[in-house]
């Protein structure tokens, strides 16, 4: 057991997949001889070759597209994009493609892409290199999101993630690569090293995904976030003096509805805070009672089953009753 | 005079009602363009990318350094899969017109392409097509029921439903999924392709994309990534002049061939003549070779025509001469090698119209079986609630929650109106 702040964290979890499992790769801009640009994945290529860690061209689209042709071809890379901000020329090669590409074979394809990438402000990076895109991800039925707020669920999350055989867009708060951060930035920066999840484990394990956890019990009021504002709302419950409880959702995809209702029914109140804009925002996911939303299933649009698929009137009609029931 | 600039709109030669006219199709006498050793330096080899690589002559002779010199047998049964896949598409647009599937794409005049080169490839090599390529399945062996099935939405459609007519794929047969959308496949050959070769394999990547799709940033970031990483893959641009209804122009074709491109990436580029053959064969004989001798990627391009619609949801009498096929150069792939193997003394018109009937037959014992796995209109038909498998490996809490609302409301639903097809069907079937 060490400490380590959270690029330590997910170095070592690159790390130690690369050892275990010969199918693992990364690739990314400046990942190779440099380590890149967050150092993530310093030392790596020194380590396993450049046949598992190299460097690509600046083009997103063409690491995502090379990721998905990797995979199926029994691979499992790890592919980084510099900056979250920098992630939308791969976009139509992550909908459209790595997303459905199960889904559109019927199982006999797959690619199993872990997409690693920064997000998040807080650090002068304007609006090029501070963005929190995650719901754009969590929108697209067939990837799974995440987002840790610490090193120990870094680490074991990203474990996860490469492990898993569906596609996975990790996002990491850059923020809080470092240390904790409370919200206030004229404070002393405070290290990992001060908080229980900067305790990190030299070797394997994993943090299961879909599951979401309570970092602090209260009975007032749910708090329901993650990333970065995980920590800003521990700040903020000290600050208020009102019992929070606060729920780290950590993965947005597949979300753990169980965790949640069970803290927003025992504590009647519930707040939701995220990084990224409000307007159709994650939040609104979180939103359920007593509103109904009737909408097209979290698939891609079937050809055989578009009837099925499209919210039509009989669908409408039964949430309208639904609603007049419980008001 | 004052200076200034003006947008250049680039227009076809000719317009529906004009003569057709292909001058500007640079065309090399067969035999007449040099075959380099495989082992070439891309730089030394650029004149590839400008001429015309043909083996069939105008009296349908073999000559040349190209000429693949393969077995009539070899001839024959190329011969036999593109005239399967020419009938095979004339009885889908039939069945779409008379509504039996949504939506159909044909590959006529464009046999050879998909045959030549599914003929000089390995079983081994996987193949990423276009929505053009069918015939790749034919000359591997799929079966046709299987690709009726498909396009029919059935219970044995290998997608479950889930994808519009032609978009096949095929796991132990090599050959990769069909996007909807345009030249994704590109740069995705070339990561498996990059494994292939992380792997130390023998196996290489092969794909197809429409000259229309050169002007995707996938078709940039394929041949990047294949020249940075030296991957051992086959990029194949269709030239068939038209991309729904722009002609080549519209993707730069004005200015340089599409083949040039390759050297502007320190890629081989090799222009053939995609009607014949044994030229596509011959090239991509040749590209196998230096990928499989770590020699990297070739981009090669086909230079044919698209002889039919672009899809059922098209009417190319509206913007091109209906009779610009028979003016194409190039003639027709399957007549020239069927004028070819009659002037070996390995075939003759007899034979051909015995295999002709022999495949039509065959074409239409292969719809009975397939509409009898049912129709997107008539049963049986699969489960609605498979629609939320797949999308993960594993079905999530709240996909299973939707699955559940789902049946439900077939459940009450049922008994309660007559089955019948769903109302819009029949302008989806009519766009596509």
């Amino acid at each position: 057991m060490a400490h380590r702040n959270m690029v330590q964290a997910i170095n070592s979890a690159m790390d130690i997949m690369l050892e275990r499992d010969p199918r693992v790769v990364i690739l990314g801009e400046d990942v190779g001889y440099f380590g890149g640009v967050f150092r993530c994945t310093e030392g790596l290529q020194r380590k396993y070759g450049e046949h598992r860690v190299f460097d690509t061209p600046i083009a997103e689209g063409g690491i995502v597209a090379a990721a998905i042709g990797l995979g199926v071809n029994g691979l499992k890379p790890v592919a980084e994009i510099q900056f979250a901000d920098y992630i939308y020329p791969a976009f139509d090669q992550i909908v459209s493609e790595l997303a459905r590409l199960r889904y559109r074979t019927a199982g006999e394809f797959f690619a199993p892409v872990t997409i690693r990438t920064p997000c998040g402000g807080g650090i002068r990076g304007g609006q090029t290199h501070s963005q929190s895109p995650e719901v754009i991800f969590s929108h697209v039925c067939g990837i799974k999101v995440i987002m840790p707020s610490n090193p120990y669920d870094a680490k074991g999350l990203l474990i996860s993630s490469i492990e898993d055989e569906d596609p996975v867009v990790f996002f990491e708060p850059k923020r809080i690569y470092n240390g904790p951060f409370d919200g206030d930035p004229h404070k002393p920066a405070v290290p990992w090293s001060s908080h229980a999840k900067g305790e990190v484990p030299d070797g394997y394990y994993t943090v299961p995904i879909s599951r979401s956890e309570v970092v602090r019990a209260g009975k007032d009021v749910t708090v329901l976030t993650y990333g970065t504002m995980v920590h800003v709302t521990e700040a903020a419950v000290r600050v208020a003096g009102v019992d929070a409880e606060i729920v780290d959702v950590r993965t947005l995809v597949p979300l753990d509805v169980d965790t949640l209702c069970t803290s927003v029914c025992k504590t009647g109140r519930c707040v939701i805070v995220h990084e990224a804009t409000r307007f159709s925002g994650y939040g609104a996911e979180l939103l359920e009672a007593p509103i109904q939303r009737v909408t097209g299933w979290d698939t891609p649009y079937p050809h055989a089953f578009e009837w099925e698929y499209f919210p039509g009137p009989a669908r409408i009609a039964a949430a309208l009753k639904s609603v007049m029931e419980a008001s | 005079m004052t200076q200034r600039s003006r947008l250049h709109v680039p227009h076809p030669p000719a317009r529906p009602g004009d003569k057709p006219d292909f001058s500007y199709v640079q065309i090399s006498p067969a035999g007449a363009v040099g075959r380099p050793d495989v082992t070439a330096p891309a730089r030394d080899i650029e004149s590839l990318s400008l001429e015309m690589v043909r083996v069939l002559d105008d009296q349908h002779r073999a000559v040349g350094p190209w000429n693949p010199h393969l077995e009539p047998q070899d001839l024959q049964v190329g011969l036999r899969h593109m005239l399967l896949t020419r009938h095979f598409d004339d009885r889908m647009q039939r069945m779409q017109r008379q509504g039996r599937v949504s939506f159909y794409m044909k590959s006529t005049g464009e046999e050879a392409v998909s045959v030549g080169q599914g003929m000089a490839l390995l079983p081994g090599d996987m193949l990423f097509p276009s929505y053009r390529n069918q015939a790749l399945y034919i000359v591997r062996g799929r079966s046709l029921v299987d690709l009726m099935c498909q396009c029919l939405s059935n219970t044995k459609d290998m997608c479950k439903g889930r994808q519009m007519p032609v978009m096949y794929h095929w796991a132990s047969g090599n050959i990769f999924s069909i996007s909807g959308n345009l030249a994704t496949q590109f740069p995705q050959a070339v990561g498996w392709a990059m494994a292939a070769a992380i792997k130390g394999e023998d196996r290489l990547a092969a794909s197809w994309i429409g000259e229309g799709s050169t002007a995707e940033a996938d078709f940039h970031h394929a041949l990047t990534f294949a020249a940075v990483y030296q991957a051992p893959v086959i990029l194949n641009v269709v030239n068939n002049q038209w991309a729904i209804s722009t002609f080549q122009g519209f993707a730069g074709g004005e200015h340089r061939t599409f083949a040039q491109r390759g050297p502007g990436y320190g890629i081989p580029g090799i222009r053939v003549d995609g009607n014949d053959f044994l030229a596509v064969h011959a090239v991509t004989q040749w590209a196998a070779e230096r990928a499989r001798q770590s020699g990297g990627p070739t981009l090669i391009e086909h230079v044919t025509y698209r002889a039919a619609a672009h899809s059922t949801s098209d009417d190319p009498s509206r913007y091109r001469p209906k009779e610009e096929w028979q003016s194409w150069p190039l003639g027709d792939p399957i007549n020239r090698l069927k004028q070819h193997l009659i002037g070996l003394g390995e075939w003759s018109e007899e034979r051909h119209s015995a295999l002709e009937k022999q495949l039509e037959a065959h074409v239409s014992a292969c719809w009975k079986e397939a509409v009898s796995y049912g129709t997107l209109t008539e049963g049986p038909s699969l489960d609605p609630a498979s629609m939320f498998e797949d999308v993960f490996k594993q079905l999530p809490a709240h996909l299973a929650r939707q699955r559940d609302q789902l049946r439900a409301l077939l459940r009450a639903q049922e008994g309660s109106a007559p089955k019948k097809a769903p109302e819009g069907l029949q302008s989806v079937a009519k766009e596509g």
